[in-house]
């Protein structure tokens, strides 16, 4: 459990590594060269190499916005697992349900 | 820079007073402007915006029941997501209508993705400003995030209102029941997080949203960002992988 002295540390700490304006402008920018180059994909042909890319723009969007506009990365480590908590469990469970449908081994006939 | 010397009383929490700094002020730093007692600060929780409730934890009440809330929102988006996925192209015979690669218009799309996206942008800016107590630039940062929201609002009933015209209806076929159904629900969660951001706008012009309540604003804040990652999910996986 962390004393008062810890928290002022830890508020202090925070403070000096808070994004300034222009650093939220510039991850704004940075968001949207990456849905450019997401959109720019829509005229290519989809193949696997393309579905990876997209995916992992994708997390790296996920990723920037819950880091830097939400303060995930600067905040306490409790709200980013009680967040990181839902998100997996989330994932843990509609995994389940994709396996169970028979949706990974091409048995779904969706 | 013009500091106003009014003195701003949270009234429910009964923090400390705090100055308020002015339009088009440049404060030396985030801690200066919030103006909460070093104890308060201990407690606020570990971001530095102002809150007054204490808690065992030290950290907001109000801040972890909006986390535990997102993540909870998780499993819903998760659960529409995951139908969608295993629903789009499946269905009955005699249910035919249009599919995703018929009625998507993907440039159009991409400019309201764009849109949302730099609704983040100006909401964290206005949590920014009136964590420095810029009340009036504050204002504007909310009143732009509310209007660029309303654009995309706007953009996806233009979107919908062209997919029934070219014969996708919610009951036309599974994929249409799958796509509205979870478009749907995300535009709910745009137009409620709207209606809380005018609502912080006429809170503001009536006085009522100081610098010691910045972290109104950022609670309303990480619901606004949560809808804009739900966003960039659906994007990808719903129009981009078709």
């Amino acid at each position: 459990m962390s004393t008062a002295t810890d928290s002022v540390e830890t508020d202090a700490e925070h403070e000096t590594r808070h994004p300034s304006d222009l650093d939220y402008v510039k991850i704004a920018i940075l968001l949207g060269v990456i849905t450019a180059l997401e959109v720019a994909t829509y005229w290519l042909e989809l193949n696997n190499f393309v579905i990876v890319a997209l995916w992992g723009m994708m997390i790296v969007k996920f990723v920037i916005v819950i880091s830097y506009f939400m303060h995930l990365k600067y905040d306490s480590k409790i709200f980013r697992w009680l967040f990181l908590g839902g998100l997996f469990m989330a994932l843990a469970v509609y995994v389940v349900a994709f396996a169970a449908s028979g949706f990974f081994v091409g048995d779904w006939i969706g | 820079m013009s500091i106003d010397e009014d003195v701003h009383l949270d009234e429910a929490a009964g923090t400390t007073p705090a100055k308020v700094v002015d339009e088009g002020s440049e404060p030396e730093g985030h801690s200066s402007a919030h103006g909460l007692s070093a104890m308060d600060e201990d407690l606020a929780g570990s971001f530095p915006y102002a809150g007054g409730h204490h808690s065992a934890t030290g950290l907001s009440n109000e801040k972890l029941a909006m986390w535990v809330f997102l993540g909870s929102d998780c499993l819903l988006f998760g659960g529409l997501i995951s139908t969608y996925l295993l629903l789009r192209n499946r269905g009955p015979v005699g249910l035919d209508g249009p599919r995703a690669e018929d009625v998507f218009d993907i440039p159009f799309t991409s400019v309201t993705t764009f849109i949302l996206l730099m609704s983040s942008m100006t909401m964290a800016l206005a949590v920014a400003a009136i964590t420095r107590g810029e009340l009036k630039r504050s204002r504007v940062w909310l009143v732009t995030t509310a209007m660029l929201g309303a654009t995309f609002i706007g953009g996806q009933v233009y979107e919908f209102t062209t997919f029934y015209r070219e014969g996708l209806g919610y009951t036309t076929n599974i994929f249409g029941s799958a796509f509205y159904t979870l478009t749907g629900f995300h535009g709910v969660h745009v137009t409620v997080g709207i209606i809380m951001l005018m609502s912080l706008v006429i809170m503001s012009l009536r006085g009522r949203l100081t610098a010691d309540r910045a972290e109104t604003v950022e609670i309303v804040g990480l619901y606004w960002h949560f809808v804009d990652i739900v966003w960039i999910l659906i994007f990808t996986v719903v129009y981009l992988i078709p």
